[in-house]
This record gives C-alpha cells, sequence and structure tokens, in this order.
C-alpha cells in the first residue's frame, strides 16, 4: 500500500511498488489528463511535477512519489503559473490534438516557475523532451514567451 | 456522450464516485425519449426546446480543428455564435436517421470517412445549406406567430428577430419551426455578408485540452473495465504456437490471457499489470511465409519493376519518349521514399463491451461506419446492435483510416464478459502499424537549347492503399490507383510531351496506408525533386525556371512569386546555408514553400527559416490554415530527415521514439505562412504542409552542398561526405 | 560477468602460501540446501547457465567467441539434458578441475580457475541445491567450434598449463573479513576475470591485477585501492551500495556486464559479505593509471542538442537524474573515461538493471542516431559530466555498433 499526495489530495493505493506513476494516475485513481505516449521517457506526454520539478512519470516508480507533493494537469487551473501558461496556450491557439499537450504544459509551467522569462536556449532546455505529432512547436515557443510577459 | 463538448466546457460527461458514466445510448434517440422533440430537420443541427443547440459532426477531430471551421459554416447561416453550440460525433450512418439520407457521407469520399484534405471542400456547400434550412424554418415558425412577413425578420445570435424588434429564442421556437417545411436550396449569403467565415475564431474544442479534462479514446472509463495489451506476431502471417499463460497470471493483476491466431492479449486492473504479465508471456510464434523478409529484397524488387515496361499509364500527352530522344539536354533519375509509420502520439486503443444482445465500442476513428462494421463481423451481431462512441483522436495521419485494431480488440473483448480497453504500447503502435508504402520512381525529361522542358516521363512503382481499402476506387479496369499518380498528372506546369505511369508492386509481408498527404506527398517529391534536377541541368535559377514553365496558371504563378518575395529569395547566403523550394497544386489549395537550411561541416542539417505561401481559395479559418501547415510542415520535415521503417528477417526493426526520431522543438525552423485571399471555393490544407516539406529540404540541401539526395530520409547521407 | 570469456586465465596468486587456516565457508543460511543456493548466487552461475528471458538453469545461453559458438549447458538435475547424472566427485572435478562426466574436459567459459579455490564442502553445497531444483528436460542446441578448439582432447594441455587444482589458502595475517573477501571476489565471484587485464599470453596480467580492462567492449573499471584511477577514494558505504544496488551518489550506476553481476550475484550477499568483499578491495595493491589531463570542455553543439532532446527527460540537463538516482551522470564513471567505452555501449544496446526495487532501464539509441551524433553526445557527456576531454570520433562508435566491423557483443534481442 502506498500514499501519494496528488495535487493535494491524499490516496492510499494498492499497487506494486515499481509501478509507473503514470498508470497509478490514469489506471488507478482515474485522472486521464495526464497521456501515455511512449512508457520510455521520450515522449514527454506523461510529464508531472513531483515537488515543482518536470519529471516522465512513466519511468518513475509509484514509491519513488511518495512523501513527495505530485501535481497533474488537473491541477494547473490552480497554480498561478499553470493558469498563464494555459491563458497563453488557448490565446496562441497553440493546440491541434492536444493529445502532447498536458506533457508541454506541465514542462512549460516548471520552467516558467523557476525561469519567469525563459530564453530560446531555456525553452530548448525544458521543452526538447517533449514531442508533438501535430508539430506545434513554433506555437509552444511562442505561447511560453507570452505566458513570461503575462 | 463520449465527444459531446462545448466551448463553456464539458457538457454530457457525468462524473460519478471518480468513474465516468457513459451513457449506452445514441444521442438523437435519448433525446428525442425525453420530452418534446427537439428541432432537426437534418443530421447536423438538433435544438432543443430548452434552446440546446448541438451540432452533429459529420468529421471527425484528430487535430485539424474541423469541429471548429466545419462548426462555423453552419453558425454563420443558421446565425449563431460557436459560444452558443455544443458538438458532437456523428454516429454511423447508413441513412436510418432521417430523411437527409446518408447525411455524413463524405461527398468527395463517397463514404463517411474523414481524409483526404477533403472535410471543407466536402461541408462547404453542405453544412451552409444545413444552417441556411434550419434558419429559414426558425425565421418562418417566428414570422407565423407575429403575422409579419418573413422577409422583414432577421436571425442573429440564436434569436429570430421581428421588424419591430421583437425577439423570440430558437428555444423557444423549436415546436413551430418543426410544423414548418423543409425547405431546398436555400440561398446562401455573399461573401461580403460573413461574420464568421474568413475571420478568426477561437477553437471549440481546445479548452477542454488545455485543462486535460478532453477525454480521449485511451481515457475511456467504464464500470467494471478491465485494460488489456496485446501482442501480434512480429512477423506479419506468423501464427501463435504457445504462450506461458502461468506466468502471466502470476503477475499481480493480471486477469485473463486471450489468445487469438497470431496475437496474445494479457488483461489486468491496470496497463501496467497487462504490460507486465506480456513480458511474462513469452510467447512462441510459427513465423510463417515472411520470416526471412529482408528491406532490401523490397526495394530491389521495386527498382527492377522500375526498369520494366509497361507500366499502367495515368497520362500520355504528346509523345513524351520521343521528344526525350530528341532534345537537347536530357535529364534521368530514380528517387526512393521509405515505408513510414504513423506513430500518432496517442498509441492506437479500442475499447469494447460485448454482450449477447450487442456491443458497443468506444473508440476514434476516421471511419465510424467501418469501425461498426468490423465489430459486427468479428462479433456475429446486426450492425444495428453495435454502437459506436467515437472520441477525439490525439493524431490520426491516415493510421485510423483503418480498423484493424478495433477488428484485434472486438476479437479479445468478445472471450470476455467485461467491458475491455485494448491499449497497445508504442512499439506495438510502430511494429504492427500498416506503413505508408514504399515508392521507387524513375523521371526522365528532355530540355530544349533555351532550357525548356519538351518531354517528361515519370514511372512510379510501389504498393496500391486503395486496391485494398476501396477496390471501388480504382480506375482503369481495376488496374489504376489514382492516388499512386495524384499529383504526377497534374502539375502546376504546362510541359508539352508527357507521360505517366505506374507500376504496383506489392511488398509481402507488410500492409501499407493512408499517410498524411497521401499521393500528393509522393508525387510532389518526386516531380519538385526533378524540377530541381532539370533547372541545373539548364543552369537556371530554381524559381526562374518554375516560373518559366507555368505557363497560363496564374494562381500557381501567384504563390510562387510571394513565397519568392517574402523569403528573399535570391540573396547571397553564407557558406553552407541553401534554400529550396516546391510548389504544388494539391487538394484544390496552390503552395510555395522556401526552406532555408544549414548543413554543417559534419553533415547535419539545421533548419532555419521555412517560407509558405499559399492560395486555398477561402480560408474558412484563416488562423487554422496556418496552424495546419505549420504543423504539416514539421510532420513531413520529421519524417523526411529521420524516418523510415525498414525489415530484417520479417520483423519491422523500429519501436519507439529512441530509434524511430520526431522532429523536436529546438530542431524546428522558424514558420511564416503567408496566404493570398480571394473568393475561389476552399482547398483542402490540412496534408499540404507535409507534402511540401521533402522536397524543398532536399533542394534546400542540395543548394547548400551541391550534393542532390535523392533517396529519403536525408538520416546520415550527408554524413562524411 | 556472463559472456566474458577468461581463456588462459592465469593462475591465482595473491594468497600466501603456507597459511593453514581452513577456508571461510560461504552461507548465511543453515540448511546445505539454502547456502547452496547462496553460494550459486556469488559463483553467479545463473548468468551463464540460462537463457534469455528464460528459466534459470536450464541453459542454452549462447557465447559468440571468435573460435566459434558454445552454449552455457542446462545444470537443472535432468537426467538427460542436466546435470541429473553427477556423482559428488564429478561434479567436484567439473568445478575445481574443468572436467566433466567420462572425464571430457570442459571449455574455458567456465571460470573453473576461479571455481577451483572453493572448498570441496562448498561445491557440494551448490549441488545439493541445484539438485534441489525441479528437473526440466531442455536441450542446448550442439557447440559449433573450429578446429582445432572442438577437440576436447586439446583442452588437457590448457589445463595442465591453466589450471592448478587448488584450494583457497587464507591468509593468516588478515582478518577474518579480509580473507571471506577474498574467498568471495577470488572463488566464487571471479572478479578479475573482468577487471584485471590480460598478457600477451591472454593470461592475467597480475602485475595489474584489478587493474580495469576492456572485456566485450566494455570497460571493467579500476577497482584498485588508488585514490585517482581506482576507487581508494570512494567511501566504504558507496562501494558497499555500488555493489549491493548498482548505484552510489556521485559515482554513477552500473551498466552492462557489472549490471548483470548485480543483477544476478551481488545484490543476494549479505551485509557482512559485501562489507568484506570491500575490505578486501580496500587491500588490493593501487594501480595508477596516467589519465590525459583534462582538456577544457568544448561546447559541442550537435551533442548539446541531441543530450536536450533525448536525454533530459530521465538524466536532467544538470545530470541530477530526474525520477530515479540510477540516472544520475554526476561523477558518472562512464562520463568519466575519455573514451567513452561504456557510454557508447549504453547508448547503442540500452541497459537495465534490477536490483530487488524498480528496474531502472534505458533505450537504445543506436538504431536511429548516427554514429556522429553519437560521437557528440558522447563526448558532450563526457565534457560536461566528467570534466574532462572526450574523445570520441564516428569512428570508434561505428567500431563498436552492434554489427559494426569490430563488435563483438552481439545486438541485444528486444533492444
Ligand atoms: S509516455 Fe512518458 S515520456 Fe513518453
Ligand atoms: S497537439 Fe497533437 S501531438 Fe501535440
Amino acid at each position: 500500500m502506498l500514499t501519494l499526495s496528488i495535487n493535494g489530495t491524499s490516496h492510499q493505493v494498492d499497487v506494486p511498488d515499481d509501478m509507473p506513476l503514470l498508470w497509478v494516475l490514469r489506471d488507478v485513481i482515474g485522472l486521464t489528463g495526464t497521456k501515455f505516449g511512449c512508457g520510455i521517457a521520450q515522449c514527454g506526454a506523461c510529464t508531472v511535477h513531483l515537488d515543482g520539478q518536470a519529471v516522465r512519470s512513466c519511468v518513475l516508480p509509484a514509491s519513488l512519489a511518495q512523501g513527495r507533493d505530485v501535481k497533474t494537469i488537473e491541477a494547473m487551473a490552480q497554480d498561478p503559473v499553470g493558469q498563464k501558461v494555459q491563458r497563453a496556450w488557448l490565446d496562441l491557439e497553440v493546440v491541434q490534438c492536444g493529445y502532447c499537450q498536458s506533457g508541454q504544459i506541465m514542462s512549460a509551467t516548471a520552467l516558467l516557475t523557476t525561469t519567469p522569462k525563459p530564453n530560446d536556449a531555456d525553452i530548448d532546455a525544458a521543452m526538447a523532451g517533449n514531442i508533438c505529432r501535430c508539430g506545434t512547436y513554433v506555437r509552444i515557443r511562442e505561447a511560453i514567451k507570452r505566458a513570461g510577459e503575462a | 456522450m463520449p465527444a459531446t463538448f462545448s466551448r463553456r466546457g464539458l457538457l454530457a460527461f457525468g462524473l460519478l464516485g471518480g468513474a465516468l458514466v457513459v451513457g449506452v445510448r445514441i444521442p438523437l434517440r435519448s433525446a428525442r425519449a425525453a420530452g418534446p422533440a427537439p428541432l432537426m430537420p437534418n443530421g447536423f443541427i438538433r435544438i432543443d426546446p430548452q434552446g440546446a443547440i448541438t451540432f452533429i459532426m459529420p468529421d471527425t477531430e484528430f487535430g485539424q480543428g474541423i469541429y471548429t471551421s466545419a462548426g462555423m459554416l453552419i453558425a454563420e447561416e443558421l446565425e449563431v455564435g460557436l459560444d452558443q453550440v455544443a458538438f458532437e460525433a456523428a454516429p454511423p450512418d447508413t441513412g436510418q436517421y432521417h430523411t437527409a439520407m446518408r447525411a455524413y457521407v463524405s461527398p468527395l469520399l463517397g463514404e463517411q470517412a474523414t481524409g483526404g484534405s477533403t472535410s471543407i471542400r466536402g461541408d462547404w456547400k453542405r453544412l451552409r445549406q444545413a444552417g441556411a434550412q434550419v434558419r429559414t424554418m426558425l425565421i418562418a415558425a417566428a414570422a407565423r406567430q407575429w403575422h409579419v412577413d418573413p422577409a422583414t425578420c432577421h436571425a442573429d445570435r440564436a434569436e429570430v428577430i421581428g421588424p419591430d424588434g421583437r425577439r423570440a429564442s430558437y428555444g423557444s421556437l423549436v415546436e413551430a419551426a418543426a410544423a414548418q417545411p423543409v425547405p431546398d436550396d436555400v440561398p446562401l449569403k455573399p461573401a461580403s455578408q460573413f461574420k464568421l467565415i474568413g475571420h478568426r475564431q477561437p477553437r471549440v474544442d481546445t479548452p477542454a485540452k488545455v485543462d486535460g479534462s478532453l477525454q480521449f479514446g485511451i481515457d475511456v472509463r467504464l464500470p467494471d473495465m478491465k485494460i488489456g495489451t496485446v501482442l501480434a506476431c512480429p512477423v506479419i502471417g506468423g501464427r501463435l504456437r504457445s504462450v506461458d499463460e502461468e506466468a502471466a497470471k502470476r503477475v499481480p493483476g493480471v486477469r485473463d490471457v486471450v489468445r487469438l491466431d497470431d496475437a496474445v492479449a494479457v488483461i489486468g486492473d491496470h496497463f501496467w499489470a497487462a504490460k507486465q504479465g506480456l513480458a511474462a508471456l513469452d510467447p512462441q510464434w510459427d513465423e510463417g511465409p515472411h520470416a526471412g523478409l529482408q528491406i532490401a529484397d523490397i526495394v530491389h524488387a521495386q527498382a527492377e519493376a522500375s526498369d520494366r515496361e509497361p507500366e499502367v499509364i495515368a497520362k500520355e500527352e504528346g509523345d513524351a519518349r520521343a521528344a526525350i530522344k530528341g532534345a537537347a539536354k536530357t535529364v534521368s533519375a530514380a528517387y526512393q521514399m521509405p515505408f513510414l509509420s504513423h506513430a500518432p502520439m496517442e498509441p492506437v486503443n479500442a475499447t469494447l463491451h460485448v454482450r449477447s444482445d450487442g456491443a458497443d465500442l468506444w473508440v476514434g476513428t476516421q471511419v465510424p461506419v467501418r469501425a461498426r462494421n468490423t465489430v459486427a463481423q468479428v462479433t456475429g451481431l446486426p450492425p444495428e446492435k453495435v454502437q459506436v462512441h467515437n472520441y477525439l483522436m490525439g493524431g490520426a495521419f491516415g493510421r485510423r483510416l483503418d480498423v484493424d485494431y478495433i477488428t484485434q480488440a472486438a476479437a479479445i473483448a468478445k472471450q470476455v464478459p467485461y467491458p475491455v480497453k485494448i491499449v497497445w504500447t508504442r512499439e506495438e503502435d510502430i511494429q504492427r502499424d500498416l506503413l505508408r508504402p514504399y515508392y521507387y520512381d524513375r523521371l526522365s525529361g528532355g530540355l530544349d537549347g533555351q532550357g525548356r522542358i519538351t518531354g517528361w516521363t515519370h514511372h512510379g512503382t510501389g504498393s496500391s492503399v486503395m486496391a485494398r481499402w476501396q477496390p471501388k476506387g480504382m480506375q482503369k479496369d481495376g488496374k489504376l490507383d489514382p492516388d499512386t499518380v495524384e499529383g504526377a498528372t497534374e502539375t502546376p506546369y504546362g510541359i508539352p510531351a508527357m507521360r505517366v505511369g505506374f507500376t504496383r508492386v506489392e511488398p509481402p509481408g507488410i500492409t501499407t496506408a493512408w499517410w498524411r498527404g497521401v499521393g500528393a506527398t509522393h508525387n510532389v517529391f518526386m516531380v519538385e525533386s526533378f524540377m530541381d534536377e532539370l533547372a541545373a541541368a539548364a543552369g537556371k535559377d530554381p524559381v526562374a525556371f518554375r516560373r518559366d514553365m507555368i505557363g497560363d496558371n496564374a494562381r500557381a504563378r501567384a504563390v510562387l512569386d510571394l513565397a519568392a518575395e517574402k523569403s528573399g529569395w535570391g540573396q547571397k547566403l553564407p557558406a553552407g546555408v541553401g534554400r529550396g523550394v516546391s510548389l504544388q497544386l494539391s487538394f484544390g489549395s496552390f503552395l510555395a514553400h522556401v526552406l532555408e537550411v544549414e548543413v554543417t561541416s559534419r553533415g547535419e542539417v539545421h533548419l532555419r527559416r521555412a517560407v509558405v505561401a499559399v492560395d486555398c481559395g477561402t480560408a474558412v479559418q484563416p488562423d487554422g490554415v496556418v496552424a495546419q501547415i505549420e504543423g504539416g510542415l514539421i510532420f513531413g520535415l520529421s519524417a523526411a530527415l529521420y524516418n523510415e521503417i525498414t525489415v530484417q528477417d520479417g520483423r519491422i526493426q523500429q519501436s519507439n521514439f529512441n530509434n524511430y526520431r520526431v522532429l523536436r522543438i529546438d530542431e524546428a525552423p522558424r514558420i511564416e505562412v503567408h496566404m493570398i485571399r480571394n473568393d475561389e471555393g476552399p482547398g483542402g490544407i490540412g496534408e499540404t504542409g507535409t507534402v511540401a516539406a521533402a522536397p524543398a529540404l532536399v533542394n534546400a540541401i542540395y543548394a547548400a552542398t551541391g550534393k542532390r539526395l535523392r533517396r529519403l530520409p536525408i538520416g546520415n547521407q550527408l554524413v562524411g561526405a | 560477468m556472463r559472456r566474458l570469456l577468461p581463456l588462459l586465465v592465469g593462475v591465482l596468486c595473491a594468497f600466501g602460501s603456507a597459511a593453514r587456516a581452513q577456508a571461510p565457508t560461504g552461507g548465511a543460511g543453515e540448511n546445505v540446501v539454502q547456502r547452496g543456493e547462496y553460494l550459486a548466487r556469488a559463483a553467479d552461475c545463473a548468468a551463464c547457465h540460462t537463457p534469455p528471458n528464460g528459466q534459470e538453469f536450464t541453459g542454452g545461453y549462447k557465447f559468440s567467441l571468435p573460435f566459434g559458438t558454445i552454449y552455457g549447458p542446462n545444470i537443472t538435475p535432468d537426467k538427460a539434458t542436466g546435470i541429473g547424472d553427477y556423482t559428488d566427485d564429478e561434479f567436484v572435478a567439473a568445478l575445481q578441475r574443468g572436467v566433466g562426466r567420462g572425464g571430457k574436459h570442459l571449455y574455458p567459459a567456465m571460470p573453473y580457475t576461479n571455481y577451483t579455490l572453493m572448498s570441496r564442502e562448498d561445491v557440494l553445497a551448490i549441488k545439493a541445491y541445484l539438485f534441489s531444483l525441479k528437473p526440466v528436460h531442455a536441450e542446448s542446441p550442439p557447440n559449433a567450434l573450429s578446429f582445432p578448439y572442438n577437440q576436447r582432447w586439446a583442452m588437457v594441455f590448457w589445463n595442465l598449463l591453466n589450471n592448478p587444482d587448488r584450494r583457497f589458502q587464507p591468509d593468516t595475517s588478515k582478518s577474518a573479513a579480509w580473507n571471506r573477501g577474498a574467498y568471495l571476489a577470488e572463488a566464487l565471484g571471479h572478479c578479475q576475470a573482468c577487471h584485471t587485464p590480460r598478457n600477451f599470453m591472454y593470461g592475467l596480467d597480475e602485475g595489474r591485477a584489478y587493474g580495469g580492462a576492456v572485456v566485450q567492449d566494455w570497460l571493467a573499471y579500476n577497482i584498485t585501492s588508488d585514490r585517482d584511477s581506482g576507487v581508494g577514494a570512494w567511501s566504504d558505504d558507496d562501494l558497499a551500495a555500488y555493489l549491493s544496488t548498482g548505484h552510489a551518489t556521485h559515482h554513477g550506476s552500473a551498466a552492462g556486464p557489472m549490471a548483470e553481476a548485480v543483477d544476478h550475484s551481488l545484490r543476494y550477499l549479505t551485509q557482512p559479505d559485501i562489507r568484506a568483499l570491500v575490505t578486501y578491495l580496500r587491500d588490493v595493491k593501487p594501480v595508477h593509471d596516467e589519465i590525459p589531463a583534462a582538456k577544457p570542455v568544448q561546447a559541442d553543439a550537435l551533442g548539446a542538442r541531441i543530450f536536450r532532446e533525448a536525454c533530459v527527460s530521465c538524466h536532467a540537463l544538470d545530470g541530477s537524474g530526474r525520477q530515479t538516482p540510477y540516472a544520475a551522470l554526476q561523477g558518472a564513471h562512464s562520463a568519466r573515461d575519455p573514451n567513452g567505452t561504456n557510454l557508447l555501449q549504453i547508448l547503442l544496446r540500452g541497459g537495465n538493471i534490477a536490483t530487488g526495487g524498480p528496474t531502472a532501464f534505458m533505450p537504445a539509441f543506436g538504431g536511429e542516431y548516427t554514429s556522429e551524433e553519437l560521437a557528440a553526445v558522447a563526448n558532450w557527456t563526457i565534457g560536461h559530466f566528467g570534466q574532462r576531454g572526450g574523445e570520441v570520433t564516428r569512428k570508434s562508435v561505428e567500431g563498436v555498433r552492434p554489427g559494426g566491423p569490430g563488435s563483438a557483443a552481439q545486438p541485444t534481442p528486444g533492444g
């Protein structure tokens, strides 16, 4: 039995220690905003925050999330930086199919929390781990800058 | 219903105790069952007496923004704002719903399908007509109640307004309007009166995509649902021999192991259990006839076929071969394009509940009727007992025009009593993808003394997707797949003598499928690469050479000139930097693309800047056009730079994004899209960017390095060169 | 550790001659089967006698050697295909003298030049354990060797030269822990087989015992007590952690053969035994390597780009390791080797380490990334996290690519 703090709520889950957090979120707790894209930390679709840092939940054993603060896309509307990011995403119409965007927003929010005015190199470093098959990169870059100015 | 939402948020999802409760009845019927009937004179609009307005979308949404742009067509004539509307995916339509028989069949594709950049072209008239029809009925109803001439009334934001300023909401008029005759051929607004069309509207599907609340097919959760994952024989045509079922069942959370002829699934309480169980199964296969298949053999067979004649001739104008023979200069080249995977961001999945009296399917599909029919076939249920709940898709790119994964999921689901969600791993998604065909084409051309093209032959080889997917679509007595020559027979150029043909070569052990850009991604690469080679042979600038050959095609000339101007074509560039151009007429749109790249001394390609000029006629949602071109370009550049599927011993060698590499944000070029606005009918746009990517890339590499690459992907061809 | 080839393994001579004390007996358990199981783990029998993804000890693990292919045999007590018919003496002869049933000489992929040091009692405990397993009928594919290596009689001469048939002699001048560590390292764990370089006769270069060597494209590090080149500067706790979990903070994670050694063998050892190994290793004569002076870290744009795209998700840009400490690159041994030997292996082939807790894995990048790109990202990693000038070239990557010209190992099945 693991005890996980997710979006400020404590959850008791009976899962194997090495079960990746992604599947605990999606299949056990029912928070499906966090997406499965690759399962090997290559695409970023599953990005969540662990104590504020963007991590890939598909390779994060749930047991390592115990005692730490997990935040998912579902909590971003309550996060002051997350809100700005979501606003910029809508204003610049970043989204296409949307499947990668939870992960993109989580990575962007983590970046903007530590680096409120990121330059292109900061954006490259923080966002290159997030794939978008629809190719929304041009707008993601713009929207991060916009959110940084908001 | 699954895909019902509005801009204000999700409407029809009920969250109960953390589990999503999804109705098992389709909205049309359930809505009718409750209270007074809604107004629904055609298949696309439903207005209920409480005033809720729902658009039923014939096209499926996988990123194109089609709910928004197609919705704008209805809303423009219905006189409502998109913010007043909820959206719903059309159910599989076999004409059973209302008078507008088979309303959801795409006028361009001949079936209920979304693809080929046909949506807006197909919807342009029918959806505006649908809106106008309902508005006319509502106005007539109001005018009758007010005893005024309908011509003195007008509608705005879901209200009818009378001559004296009296107002009646659409909801209040539902009953009266239903008694009105359904008018045919209502006159449509002229472009000058468009309030929505041509003006940027916020996309209707995005708020739920930025807060994580939008449910894709993979997000379905049902009471008592289990989750499974599947492994098919790594060699197509192979059969399952044995599995170590006990080992899988020892994994905590595993419920069932389900065997199919050519695959095995493990079902568990969650995906992780299923995946771990699958890893423990140690399946043994009879690999079948394709166990020795190698990519080199496939390529070799096509190369040989491209040397052999006769091909099936798709176009013969003048005597191209004689013209080439007699030309001052002749050029010949062979080009190759690899097998490709779709790898949409959302891995393939389908959820089913099969019962003795019916079945439900929760899925993202581009072809709902096919989806329903395959479930019926596998389960033996009558088609009308299969309910399809169609979801928005996390990318499709043609992958979800096939229903193989639904067929497979149904075969699994019918063996278990509970609802089951089958989710493929990314590895399975790539290794059991249906692939974009391999193409091996030879082109020859002749130039006269002035460096103008006198004759042109183009002989392509590859597999035919149409022959498998829609044999009805074959031409020339079933011998010619028009998709294989799309973009080859109709070029923007006036070439006096032309011969275009294709030889169909089906690779053994591989199923080919539609892929973003379809025939045009294939042939525009060939044609525009070859145009560059001819320009070089003629000693002319690639833009000038093309302009010379365009003839009187004014729209083509205009986009070429605009792209050249905006990109600064002709400027001197630093060493290692080059610009390449490509021009296309595809999906009814004209597009020119200038790409600037830098090739480093180590052979790396940096994409610096892409400039696109496009004339797609009326741009319904201009920002959506720009977004589609940006995304399409990146999709195409990713493939052109990195992607190929190869086969060794019958097995696909790529498996995930570590070896099927995708362009990332730091590699993406700056992109500028310039639109030529006019009132022509709209052209297709979703695939145009992808089509334009590869030819401009190889042409730019040629400009930067003098090296002509005739084989995709670029990969490491420039390394050590 | 698996896949290694202790051909012509030299005589071990680290042990005093006249010491008469009993060899320490192995094991945590009280009954002989449990003790045998523990010893079998310590001797890492499973590594070579288990087929890929298959059932333990059923044989079939394939060794691709320069002179042909041999398979680790089935060592379950099946009479037809396993070792069910072995008597005690026959089993002892196999482990201590490399002689199989009927006097057949075993191929020297079997490290009996080490196992010879084991006491008869321990050898029989292992036998008791193996005989407690369920017999499994599993035929190994026939060995395919080229002449003269297919002549088992040739092994007689080889054995005469290389297998002294002698037991471990404790050094009474050393502590019990030291002797226990020596027994574990030399008789069971056969650590030198990888970590000691070979001389021109392919015997162990005893002057550089534990001084590090490249085995099958992987670098087995210098683990002598040299503070600079070896592990002399590691704390006891770090060493112990690395041995039992394959990871120590600021020293990186084990990969490749060492990860397999941890996975199959070391992680099962008791803490006192791990500490005994540490005691012994601490006392190994230092071997100093001249490491080229640190060159200034070059800014490698291509390497930085690849790292940013494909690596940061797990390793983090600062190398701190994102989701698991196993992904930490700061201080990692692999990043301190200018040739990037192990770095290339893991980049090309990926890796996996199970340590009782969650499995840590890395996908393979050899399939898609060019040698140029891999060299660049390796050099960037070495420069950035190892603070050394990386010397990896496109050629050196090509040399070890699976299927490439110089590659010794087979491509990992399934990636
Ligand atoms: S699903 Fe985790 S990074 Fe792709
Ligand atoms: S928006 Fe579709 S994958 Fe990014």
